[in-house]
């Protein structure tokens, strides 16, 4: 997805082999404390035991917003999936690298040889895409284990899953470009918070009154959970390519903040 | 003449007010030994980056190994190898991973970053770290490691900022010594230092900066004779002998520096002035004779103060 979005990007900022070299840098990494990974995958697991099927047994039916009826398991799953993915890319893409970014300086050494600001973005952005479809295929195991999806849509919604990814991996690389210090990142952790409460994950955004709703709108995690419940549901229409497309927008802002930044960092 | 290997013409760097490079001219020639040297915050690092191609300058023309690092920075970063001041190794990773990695960032294939990371280890003496996390070498090996990781790529150029900062001595000794050995390679070495002893030891010749610009150009030998004289006497003496001998010295010495603990008498010939100075009825407490080194240079042309 990304590879695809960089050749729009200016030729000197496009992303060459580079981006390549520094995933497997991270591979390299990741080899040793695999069990890191695991750890941010539990949380939708949890959630969808404890609020899906736990919760779902009080709730009962719901409706979603396109009419279809539904047990409120089948409801919770995809907006948790969203969040999985959500949570892969934000993991991956604050803490690690402004680690590498600020004390580790592992991006000062990488340019003193031929690699390039853009290869920096693009690959670390790649790779934690990577991290958040590994939760989002994990996820959809477990959906289609206790029944609540069927293989063929599964599929289509690890797409639906890479592009959360992309552009959540993207937004978090770009906001860690303005942290200075490790205090920052409680901020973070009261973005991504309410994002995943009020995105129409756990109920949908009609329960709010119509004012509040296109405030609502806002959150990106709104358009994946659409995008990933249409997907599981098999429920196609026209405005998924509005969500999708807002993902895409708040990525490509995304990327073009971090490599901008990024250079200015690096390269002053 | 020879072709130059790196050139700065009025080459400047300014971080917004603050000039950190102002309007500098040198010539490094191929597989010279040259030397940044001066005080912290004299310019060097920046200077440095700036032959790096990671920071692009201000003003003035630059050129390296032909080309100009604003548009050909990929190029010719490929072509260097870069030894930085800090610590940047990647601590995630072992010894054989940092060293393979940074080989990929060239774009090497991997079974000849291998057959190199072999030679490497041998040369700076850590074959049996192989597997080892950077975390669990010691500051020498660290620096080593970063030396071997700088020669990955076989460069003709290779940029050290402070190669030996905070080492003792014996780990210095094996960096000097790795560092002569490149040299007779035939390798291009850019050196950037505040110890004397160390530019005398490793460079043909050298800039002393100081405030952003150069103020002395030269070989260590050349430097000396020009801003100092051969000899210099320390002397100690008692509180009351101190201002009944001033006069008499500095009717002799060529110049003198009144520190609080010693005086420093600079002279071409020691024993002669030594001599006088016991015949005219001066007695110090204690007398040290010595040669004049780039240290007396240093501390004349950039002071005695701390600058910060």
């Amino acid at each position: 997805m990304s590879l695809l979005l960089a050749g729009w990007l200016p030729p000197q900022s496009r992303p060459t082999r580079g981006a390549g070299r520094l995933i497997q840098r991270n591979l390299l990494v990741y080899k040793r404390i695999w069990l890191v990974i695991i750890a941010g995958f539990c949380e939708p697991v949890f959630y969808l035991l404890g609020v899906g099927v736990g919760l779902g047994e009080f709730v009962g039916e719901v409706t979603t917003e396109g009419g279809v009826s539904l047990s409120y398991a089948a409801f919770v799953a995809p907006g948790l999936l969203a969040a999985s993915a959500m949570n892969g890319a934000i993991i991956e893409s604050t803490f690690p690298i402004f680690f590498k970014l600020h004390y580790n300086r592992t991006y000062d050494a990488v340019l003193s040889t031929p690699m390039r600001v853009a290869d920096i973005a693009v690959g670390e952005i790649l790779w934690s895409q990577l991290r958040a479809a590994i939760y989002a295929c994990g996820f959809l195991v477990l959906m289609y284990i206790v029944g609540l999806t069927d293989t063929l849509w599964a599929v289509v919604a690890i797409l639906g899953a890479l592009l959360v990814g992309f552009t959540f991996s993207a937004a978090g690389f770009a906001a860690v470009t303005f942290m200075r210090t490790w205090h920052d990142f409680d901020m973070i952790q009261l973005v991504i918070l309410p994002l995943f409460l009020f995105s129409g994950t756990f109920y949908p955004l009609s329960v709010y009154p119509s004012f509040l709703q296109p405030i609502m709108q806002i959150s990106p995690l709104y358009h994946g959970t659409e995008l990933l419940r249409a997907f599981t549901l098999g429920s196609f229409d026209w405005t998924l390519l509005a969500h999708a497309g807002v993902l895409v927008a708040v990525g490509l802002v995304g990327l073009a903040i971090t490599s901008r930044r990024l250079g200015r960092t690096l390269l002053k | 003449m020879v072709e130059s290997l790196v050139v700065g013409r009025g080459l400047s760097k300014k971080f917004g007010d603050f000039t950190a490079v102002d309007n500098i001219d040198f010539d490094i020639h191929p597989g010279e030994a040259f030397g940044f040297l001066g005080p912290n915050g004299a310019g060097k690092s920046s200077t440095m980056r700036m032959i790096g191609a990671v920071s692009p300058p201000t003003s003035g023309r630059l050129s390296v190994l032909g080309m100009d690092p604003s548009t050909e920075g990929i190029k010719i970063r490929g072509r260097l190898g870069v030894v930085p001041q800090e610590d940047n190794l990647d601590r995630e990773l072992s010894v054989y991973e940092n060293l393979l990695t940074h080989g990929r960032y060239f774009h090497m294939k991997r079974a000849e970053i291998d057959v190199r990371i072999v030679d490497l280890l041998e040369f700076v003496q850590l074959t049996e770290r192989l597997d080892d996390r950077v975390d669990l070498l010691s500051g020498g090996m660290k620096r080593r490691l970063i030396i071997a990781r700088g020669l990955i790529n076989q460069p003709e150029l290779v940029i050290l900022d402070e190669p030996t900062t905070g080492l003792d001595p014996q780990a210095r000794h094996v960096v000097w010594d790795r560092l002569y050995q490149l040299k007779r390679d035939g390798v291009t070495l850019i050196i950037t230092t505040h110890y004397m002893d160390e530019a005398e030891q490793l460079c043909d010749r050298l800039v002393v900066m100081d405030r952003g610009r150069i103020v002395a150009e030269g070989s260590p030998r050349e430097l000396i004779e020009r801003y100092s004289t051969r000899d210099v006497l320390e002397m100690r003496f008692a509180a009351d002998q101190h201002r009944h001998a001033m006069p008499i010295i500095e009717e002799v010495a060529e110049r003198t520096e009144d520190l609080p603990d010693r005086l420093m008498i600079y002279t071409h010939n020691a024993d002669e002035v030594s001599a006088e100075l016991a015949r005219r009825g001066v007695h110090p407490v204690s007398t040290l004779i010595r040669r004049s080194t780039l240290e007396d240079v240093f501390l004349r042309l950039t002071g005695r103060q701390l600058i910060e």
